[in-house]
């Protein structure tokens, strides 16, 4: 098999991937450094973000706030060194994505402009207009093409990590349009390939996001950590779950149930519509419970009114909300409330890493919404995520090119026999068309209804060991997948295949992880335990691969300056 | 049985016979269905061989652009209700290679990018990743170019454009769009830099203002206006190089 030598590959092409792969040109450009991405980078879901990137910037605001929020925000579940370091990059990276040409919104003298985000106790969201997420990733991705030195993989998907005893010496992957498999060999690979959010049918996800890195890292040896908090952001439109910001209600839109009525007045008093994802969800819920909900053809569901902002701050702060409701609601936001309930939108778990993207594997790091620091906890506040992407994207590529240096590269002939083990896996489990009967859409669609009904906002014990069952069973009907087609070019039921395999195989580790906490915290929540349970569950969990099923072990939370205290707003 | 509405698509596949036909599928009418909902639909569960692009589904990625009855569209935004009753043809989009059925492939494109130099460029290099403050930009500033930075690079504008379709070393709608957005920028100081490959032979003298483009981007970027803007800084900087004598 073809062997590519790197020194560094940077699996992921999204906000964290590219700003690593800026990160690592821009301070070592000797360095033989690749992005391999499944997409072209400017498609990756770093893309649909919306709302905005907190940051302290003003006067009236400082690095403890910031922490502060996002600690409670997450239930007391974050690890406060990580977030401190957190919030004091984050000051840094929004003032050097501008000098990239980000098109922050601006003050009238100029400078860049924040506005109020849910569980924020100051006004410290940047953003441009309501797509900041795709200026982001633009703005990142134009600033990456300067660096001659930065190889580009696109449209590869890879395969397999190859680790050779606890030491990663790099990537088996497919370039999909020749549907070729090589050895891309590398000293440090660092995932940044997102979250897990096609595993639910109403998601606000893309198509693409797979949990790709999570599976590749758990395969490999590498523990991954707090999967079972998935977070349901309030505002999904309906039929299609697409995301609609956050920013409607930081920019002041309200939520109303049939009554006419704004129901969050009953659950977070002193926030409103501007608590925390979590809450905001689970109040919808219990108004849909309630009888209070709207029905439709497309389910029940309640108004977030922007109609007050009128026409003019909506074009401006919010245009993007307003074109998809037209594109895919047709309605418009101007005239009518829009019809939303939440939707499934971020992982909060991903895998284990330390503050500089480390991972248990020398050689093999994580950043991103694929990485868990970490900085969530059990629910990320909005606008921090944008953010981590900078940061972490940002430290995970400082911390590879301080190791490359100092490691030695995997031997060719090792490189060789890993990478064949692994062609052997693919060709038996993927590759053997026509032997097979089950139908990968099929299997997808059982998943996904699976997730969503038992795995959702609201947990049971029976509920999730029936999830754990059904996915067990999906894992079997796997084996005997059927795959069409054997052409190479661009054989997309193959990649969709491997996708649905990691899906497959982080799912179990969700829901088995959601059952063993018998506790609600943040975005976990238990029917049966309603309440927060520090005594027994004030601890990140640790998953490992092992032939006998998946295994659970705690992590300690770090603390510093934040005591857990009953989270209210 | 319901209603059904029938998919004309072009199929080509370099590992078969590579031949381009066109296949036949009846699928279920649904009212609020986009056309890729229905492409999905028939992978799927009546041909799971179909290739195509797609990813966010809520058109920002810029995967899923291809000719929708003749007209590049982005086919998450494009629903069956605008054509039902009638049939629906679906090609790859034209003036690039195809990969595979309704994938082609914009490397050409990409290069192109890169060409235009889309980033920040700043006389004191230290400048660009100097993160100790903002530069200040106002309102009225950002109004210059804003437009420009909202092309997704969906390359519907490559394939509408007659100029690019005959003389594949046109940069293009959406490149010299870019190019123009950072020199309007004012943060940017690479005018100078950009105006080598811009004002090219391949740059925007090579637009025959068709306006193609501006019709069919999915983002109202108007590239067309962003040439033409172009051509006029361009021919001031060469009137004035001429009375100057400086390059």
């Amino acid at each position: 098999m073809d062997v590519i030598n790197h020194d560094i590959l940077i699996v992921g092409g999204g906000g964290a991937g590219l700003r690593a792969a800026i990160e690592i040109s821009k301070s070592n450009p000797s360095l033989k450094t690749a992005v391999v991405s499944k997409v072209y980078p400017m498609r990756s879901h770093t893309v649909a973000a919306e709302g905005g990137s907190a940051a302290v910037l003003k006067e009236d605001d400082n690095h403890d706030l910031h922490a502060y929020d996002t600690v409670k925000g997450s239930d007391f579940l974050a690890d406060q060194d990580a977030v401190e370091v957190f919030v004091r990059d984050a000051t840094r990276e929004v003032v050097q994505i501008e000098r990239w040409g980000c098109p922050w919104n601006r003050e009238e003298d100029g400078r860049i402009a924040t506005r109020w985000f849910g569980g924020m106790s100051r006004k410290r969201t940047l953003h441009a207009a309501d797509k900041t997420g795709f200026h982001l990733l633009h703005a990142l991705f134009q600033t990456s093409l300067k660096y001659d030195t930065l190889m580009r993989y696109d449209e590869w998907f890879v395969a397999a990590l190859l680790v050779d005893e606890g030491k990663l010496g790099g990537v088996l992957a497919l370039d999909t349009r020749r549907g070729v498999f090589s050895i891309l060999a590398a000293k440090a690979v660092i995932l940044c390939t997102g979250g897990v959010g096609r595993m639910y049918a109403f998601t606000s996800n893309a198509g693409i996001k797979t949990g790709d890195g999570a599976a590749l890292a758990y395969r490999a040896g590498a523990p991954i950590k707090d999967m079972e908090f998935i977070q349901f952001h309030p505002s999904g439109l309906l039929r299609t779950g697409i995301l609609i910001t956050e920013a409607s209600r930081g920019e002041g839109g309200y939520l109303y149930n049939k009554d006419g009525k704004r129901f969050m007045e009953n659950y977070a008093p002193s926030k409103m519509e501007l608590a925390p994802r979590d809450i905001v969800s689970r109040s919808i819920i219990e108004e849909v419970l309630a009888g209070r909900g709207f029905e439709g053809p497309y389910g029940s569901y309640v108004q977030l009114d922007l109609r007050h902002l009128g026409e003019a701050k909506i074009m401006e702060k919010l245009p993007m909300v307003r074109e998809l409701c037209l594109d895919f609601a047709g309605m418009d936001p101007v005239y009518e409330p829009i019809p939303i309930r939440p939707t499934m939108h971020y992982t909060m778990g991903g895998v284990h890493t330390d503050k500089d993207g480390k991972t248990p594997i020398a050689g093999l790091y994580a950043a991103g919404e694929g990485g868990c620091v970490s900085i969530h906890g059990a629910n990320r506040l909005g606008s921090n995520s944008l953010t981590e992407l900078l940061v972490f994207g940002a430290r995970a590529g400082r911390s590879a090119a301080e190791y490359v240096p100092i490691s030695k590269p995997c031997s060719s002939e090792r490189l060789q026999s890993l990478a064949k083990r692994e062609m052997d896996i693919i060709q038996k489990r993927y590759m053997q068309p026509g032997n097979g009967k089950e139908k990968a859409g099929a299997i997808l669609a059982d998943l996904r209804k699976t997730m969503d009904e038992k795995v959702g906002i609201y947990r049971t014990d029976d509920g999730l060991k029936d999830a754990v069952q059904i996915i067990q069973r999906l894992k079997e009907r796997f084996t005997g997948i059927r795959i069409t087609q054997q052409s190479k070019v661009f054989n997309t039921e193959l990649t969709g295949a491997m996708e649905l395999d990691n899906m497959l195989e982080i799912a179990h580790v969700i829901a088995m992880n959601a059952r063993i906490r018998k506790e609600s915290r943040g975005g976990h929540a238990r029917k049966d335990f309603p309440k927060r349970d520090d005594e027994q569950f004030l601890h990140h969990s640790l998953v490992f691969k092992t032939p006998e099923g998946p295994k659970r072990e705690t992590f300690p939370v770090t603390i510093t300056k934040w005591k857990p205290e009953e989270r209210k707003y | 049985m319901g209603e059904e509405i029938t998919l004309n698509i072009t199929r080509y596949n370099p590992d078969k016979d590579g031949k381009y036909t066109t296949q036949r599928y009846s699928i279920p009418y649904k009212n609020d269905w986009s056309i890729l909902d229905a492409l999905n639909y028939v992978k799927a569960e009546l041909d799971g061989s179909l290739t195509y692009r797609w990813s966010c589904r809520m058109a920002v990625c810029g995967s899923c652009g291809m000719m929708v009855n003749g007209t590049p569209r982005l086919t998450c935004s494009t629903y069956l209700n605008e054509f039902y009753p009638k049939e629906i043809t679906i090609e790859p989009l034209a003036n690039f290679p195809v990969i595979r059925d309704l994938v082609v492939d914009i490397n050409d494109f990409m290069a192109k990018l890169k060409s235009a130099k889309p980033w920040i460029i700043r006389k004191n290099k230290r400048d660009e990743d100097d993160t100790s403050k903002e530069y200040l930009q106002t309102t009225g500033q950002m109004d210059k170019y804003y437009q420009q930075t909202l092309c997704i690079n969906c390359t519907l504008c490559y394939a509408a454009c007659p100029v690019y379709g005959l003389h594949p070393d046109f940069l293009g709608p959406a490149v010299i769009a870019l190019g123009h957005r950072y020199n309007k920028d004012s943060r940017d100081e690479g005018k100078a830099d950009r105006r080598e490959v811009l004002a090219s032979e391949h740059g925007v003298w090579k637009c025959t203002v068709v306006g193609d483009c501006t019709e069919v981007c999915p983002k109202h970027v108007d590239p067309s206006a962003a040439i033409q803007r172009t051509k006029v800084d361009s021919a001031i900087n060469w009137f004035f190089s001429f009375l100057t004598g400086r390059k």
